[in-house]
């Protein structure tokens, strides 16, 4: 069985317009949703309590908010998790007091209202403002650090505009999955970031396949007489890893979704993250890091053609 | 192709027969004569266990602190057994500040610190005042230790829950890092882990003017404690004011046991205290010197009573008092008995999870591994039929060597640990797409079946070393800066990269060479 005929000779590089626009209006997209809305930061990176509750019967929301606010959590974020009868409530942390024994008094609120039996804690998640801090400074190194080490070692392994092209897939599908946290309002939180430097990963895996065959081809050209141009080669390269490209990818979404279906509400957004990235990793490395890769050739190709006529000069 | 290296065949069935044993007591338990590094099952994270997770902060820097005012007894003391007069004492910060009465002791009192106090640097006097500062090293030495005793304390206090295996261990420089699975009631574990305990024998000022010291004109070496929060008749509340004696007599260090008891007098709950030989006899001193004199005892900062002293106490016990509940009494004859915290603690960070909510993440966790993999293996089979069932022996081998890996290392498997798993079950086929496509196109170039095999997995070799090593550097990175659970995602993809690069390349090579050495000539693949 074949998804793709091996005689496919499909234009990826001339079509570099279209997806040139169609990539500007996802990225204009996520920054300008991330500009307007900002992302729904979890408590993991602002610092506060959240508390997992499951009742016997499905409250009604006011109701909860009714049993926690004498304790002085009115103000609390109350919202569906799952099931309704599965509520998590969610709090700022307060400076004056110890906010770790939040979470008691909104447990004993509901038990009061509730009666004890009724309720089951399920979670409870507490991260102090300076916890907050620590764990925001380590994923953006992470990010960062991830990204660094991929350039080097890409830069090791091929050649330094490959490792340019790769990065700039990388930052466009990790700006595209970002926007989209943005868009939709869910929850930015620790597992979210592991899920960001897995599309790192993920992402690159895709786009070294193409390299490394853009390369081993390029080798190929050459020796041969009469060398083809370089983005004809870089297009047959991309074609001949065409069915590799959409077959992983086919593989990989199969799982992912899995999880996003059957894996529970905790993993839900870990998951999301996972299949938008898998989705945008797949276009980038056929569309963004080639295109870049080439792009990037023709004007240091400029620069050698200009230093050989200075240099032709008497 | 025909010469598939003898030693490799034996490297894969070793592997094999580890895996299997390694993964076997996940399953059922193993016989005694069983490896003992293969008889460990892998641990659950407490997101799938369910328990308690606190990282607490000592504030170590209030440990040196009170280091360094324990310090100016030791100087009255020293400087009055060579008597030596002193005008003031005082603390401040890391510094000590004792200012001598007369210029003729000088020289004396210099020597005399300078011997006491090694752990200090000594400045020049100024106007008769030595101002003796604390070493950085003495007060990092101070500030580890306080950590360290207070693991221990934590411990003492959580071993008398009777839970299973909790974990105590240091995180960073002055954290603590506690565990406590399958134990619920987070509020009863904090409130029992954050009491300092400090528990101190003071004696009241019975000179003193009590009404005068409470308009601010306290007597030197005195100090105003307050007893417990009471409700007066008329509704408003107060407080009892106590006026004592600024110096510790006996401290909860001298203390060797605490149990609950009940108190003959009202009928109600109490803890006897039992001093150690050296409380005791502080003690027994205490009670002679003092007869008709209050001593008050100091739970915590707050005044817990102040019985006056009849006669000379000998045994060596005392008892705390005040309208406890047997839960409460039971909770102070815990945390005195395992001692005082050397420094507050904090918690800055929880994350306790419910018993059935680890439950239901198993559940759906294995449910997610169980259908992905399904997916995946009626998908590869259709696709690339003989060569996809090689495939799939590979990905199950695969599997079973992450269950085997995950066990002997010790790892512990997380919820997103599951999803790591889940993600590698897609990404390990990865490899034998890129051979398997490779094949085929060698085929579509007109080589033979035998000639295509070998050339798909030589050309494939280094795009699949390259493309794993790349996934492989973000996992590394995810370990280094993840916390928790998001370290057990990054372990589970990194083992599951590492066994597909074992399972998808020499494996499935293994099981094509047996099985085309078998027919000699191969006509045609099934690919």
């Amino acid at each position: 069985m074949q998804l793709i005929s091996p005689d496919l000779h499909y234009d990826f590089i001339g079509k570099r317009k279209i997806a040139f626009i169609i990539s500007a209006v996802m990225l204009l997209t996520s920054l300008g949703a991330l500009a307007v809305k900002g992302l729904n930061f979890g408590i993991d990176f602002t610092g506060g309590t959240l508390v997992e509750v499951k009742f016997d019967q499905a409250p009604a929301i006011a109701d909860v908010r009714d049993a926690i606010s004498p304790k002085g959590y009115g103000n609390a974020v109350i919202q569906e998790f799952g099931a309704p009868e599965e509520i998590l409530i969610r709090v700022q942390n307060k400076n004056t007091e110890d906010s770790s024994t939040i979470s008691n008094a909104i447990l004993d609120g509901l038990g009061e209202k509730f009666g004890a039996d009724a309720i089951e804690m399920r979670r409870v998640e507490f991260v102090g403002p300076q916890v907050g801090e620590e764990l925001t400074r380590a994923g953006i190194m992470a990010v960062l650090v991830a990204m660094l080490a991929i350039l080097i070692y890409v830069t090791f392994r091929f050649e330094f505009r490959f490792a340019l092209g790769a990065d700039a897939a990388l930052l466009h599908d990790i700006t595209i999955v970002v926007g989209l946290f943005a868009l939709t309002g869910k929850e930015f939180s620790l597992p979210v970031i592991a899920a960001l430097l897995t599309v790192i990963g993920y992402s690159l895996n895709d786009t070294i396949v193409v390299f490394d065959r853009i390369r081993e081809n390029f080798e190929i050209n050459r020796k041969r007489k009469r060398p083809e141009s370089e983005t004809n080669v870089v297009n047959g390269s991309i074609n001949q890893t065409l069915s590799r490209t959409l077959m992983t990818s086919l593989t990989t979404l199969l799982v992912v979704m899995a999880l996003f279906i059957l894996g529970g509400e905790v993993i839900h957004d870990f998951a999301f993250a996972l299949i938008a990235g898998i989705l945008v990793g797949t276009y980038s490395s056929i569309y963004v890091a080639s295109p870049v890769m080439l792009a990037l050739e023709g004007r240091f190709k400029q620069d050698e053609d200009e230093i050989k006529e200075m240099e032709a000069r008497p | 192709m025909h010469s598939f290296p003898r030693w490799k065949i034996w490297l894969i069935l070793a592997v094999l027969v580890v895996s299997l044993m390694g993964a076997l007591p996940n399953i059922t338990s193993v016989p005694s004569w069983w490896p003992a590094s293969l008889s460990k099952p892998m641990s659950l994270g407490l997101d799938l266990k369910g328990g308690i997770h606190l990282v607490l902060d000592v504030d170590v820097d209030k440990a040196v602190s009170h280091s360094v005012e324990e310090d100016i007894d030791t100087a009255r003391q020293v400087l009055r057994k060579d008597k030596i007069r002193y005008r003031k004492l005082s603390a401040e910060g890391l510094t000590l500040n004792i200012t001598i009465k007369n210029d003729a002791d000088l020289a004396n009192a210099e020597q005399l610190l300078a011997e006491t106090f090694d752990g200090y640097t000594m400045a020049d006097p100024v106007e008769r005042t030595f101002s003796l500062t604390l070493k950085e090293s003495v007060a990092d030495e101070t500030r580890k230790f306080a950590v360290d005793q207070a693991i221990e304390v934590i411990r003492g206090r959580i071993d008398a829950l009777g839970t299973t295996e909790p974990v105590i261990i240091k995180q960073g420089s002055h954290r603590i890092l506690v565990q406590i699975p399958g134990y619920e009631d987070s509020a009863h574990a904090k409130q029992l882990i954050g009491r300092t305990a400090q528990l101190e024998f003071k004696l009241v000022d019975e000179k003193g003017d009590l009404d005068k010291a409470m308009t601010g004109s306290i007597p030197p070496g005195d100090i105003i404690m307050y007893g417990p929060e009471e409700t007066r008749n008329d509704g408003t509340n107060f407080r009892q004011p106590y006026l004592l004696k600024k110096r510790t007599e006996l401290s909860g260090n001298e203390i060797s046991d605490a149990r609950v008891s009940i108190d003959s007098r009202y009928n109600e709950y109490a803890v006897t205290l039992k001093f150690n030989t050296k409380g005791s006899r502080k003690f027994d001193k205490l009670t002679t010197a003092h007869v008709g004199e209050r001593f008050a005892i100091i739970l915590e900062g707050v005044v817990n009573s102040a019985p006056v002293i009849r006669e000379r106490i000998a045994g060596g016990s005392a008892q705390i008092t005040g309208s406890f509940s047997p839960a409460e009494a039971h909770d102070l004859a815990i945390i005195l008995r395992a001692g005082a915290l050397p420094a507050p603690v904090k918690v800055v960070e929880e994350r306790s999870i419910g018993p059935s909510l680890g439950q239901d993440s198993i559940e759906q966790g294995m449910n997610s591994i169980i259908v992905g993999c399904i997916m995946v293996l009626i998908f590869m089979a259709i696709y690339y039929r003989m060569f996809g069932l090689v495939a799939n022996v590979a990905l199950i081998f695969n599997m079973l060597l992450i269950l085997a890996a995950m066990s002997i290392i010790g790892g512990t498997l997380t919820l997103p640990g599951i999803a790591g798993i889940v993600l590698t079950i897609g990404m390990a086929v990865d490899a034998n797409v890129l051979i398997f496509e490779r094949i085929r196109e060698e085929l579509r170039l007109g080589k033979t079946p035998l000639a295509a095999i070998d050339g798909g997995y030589a050309k494939a070799f280094s795009t699949i070393v390259d493309a794993n090593i790349t996934t492989l550097i973000a996992a590394i990175v995810l370990f280094q800066f993840g916390s928790g659970p998001v370290k057990g995602f990054a372990i589970t993809l990194s083992v599951g990269i590492l066994a597909s690069m074992f399972t998808a390349i020499t494996v499935t090579r293994a099981i094509v060479a047996a099985s085309t050495a078998k027919n000699g000539r191969v006509e045609k693949l099934s690919i």
